[in-house]
């Protein structure tokens, strides 16, 4: 499974599954970290347009990839969250960690 | 006006591609209720919880099979995930939020707490070397 990306005014920006479960987390947390290391940018944008679906297997994805990227001084955030992904993040306490937009 | 009860059971190997085809299967299966799209959203993250907690936790990700029975009477649904994996020693601990046995799988703890936030209850029936059975219920229709 390939998940796309780009990387914009020193930013990399991950285009998030369809579905972001336990089974996608697998892939996209190998995925993403490759992509940090190879990238050193500034800020990790978590863009969830295409994104119908998250669980807390999600939480666990962005969580791990904001350290990884915090430790080196950069900055995190996500967009285009449906209101699903919109509750996940409320209920999680993901809000109050990382920019939502 | 139709009766309203109804039931399903189903069985499927414990593979995380099959967390996906578990809730669509659910929520197929309540679609009759004509649930809101958050409802719907409820039940499926529900069992997404269920059925990925079998998977890491029941079997540790070596395989064996999660059976769902799920009925609807009226405008409830009762959904129960099993397997017969290694059980839960300590309920109460699995149940809290964060609380997680796999911080190094990067597994948020939360699996139970979005259980019981999107449904009306949750019911855990565990015996260690046994296995565990997850039994949740929701009203729907009912904002």
């Amino acid at each position: 499974m390939e998940h796309k990306y780009r990387k914009e005014f020193g930013c990399l920006i991950l285009k998030m599954p369809e579905e972001l479960d336990h089974h996608a987390a697998e892939f996209l947390k190998e995925e993403a970290d490759g992509l940090i290391l190879k990238y050193p940018v500034r800020s990790l944008v978590f863009d969830f347009s295409n994104t119908r679906f998250m669980d807390s297997s999600g939480i666990g994805v962005v969580i791990g990839r904001c350290k990884n990227v915090r430790f080196s001084g950069g900055y995190v955030k996500a967009v285009h969250l449906n209101e699903q992904i919109q509750r996940i993040f409320q209920l999680s306490g993901l809000r109050k960690i990382m920019e939502v937009e | 006006m139709e009766d309203l009860k109804n039931e399903m059971k189903m069985e499927f190997l414990a593979a995380s591609s099959n967390e996906g085809f578990a809730r669509v299967a659910v929520g197929a299966f309540v679609a009759g209720l004509n649930p809101t799209v958050d409802e719907l959203a409820d039940i499926k993250t529900a069992v997404s919880e269920a059925v990925t907690n079998c998977i890491i936790h029941g079997y540790e990700q070596k395989g064996g099979h999660i059976w769902i029975q799920c009925s609807i009477e009226g405008n409830l649904v009762e959904i129960s995930v099993m397997d017969t994996g290694m059980g839960i020693s300590d309920i109460a601990q699995a149940r809290a939020p964060m609380f997680t046995t796999k911080p190094e799988l990067e597994r948020s703890g939360m699996g139970f707490a979005f259980m019981e936030a999107f449904m009306d209850t949750v019911e855990v029936v565990s015996e260690p070397r046994k296995g565990t059975c997850v039994t949740m219920r929701k009203a729907i229709g009912e904002g």
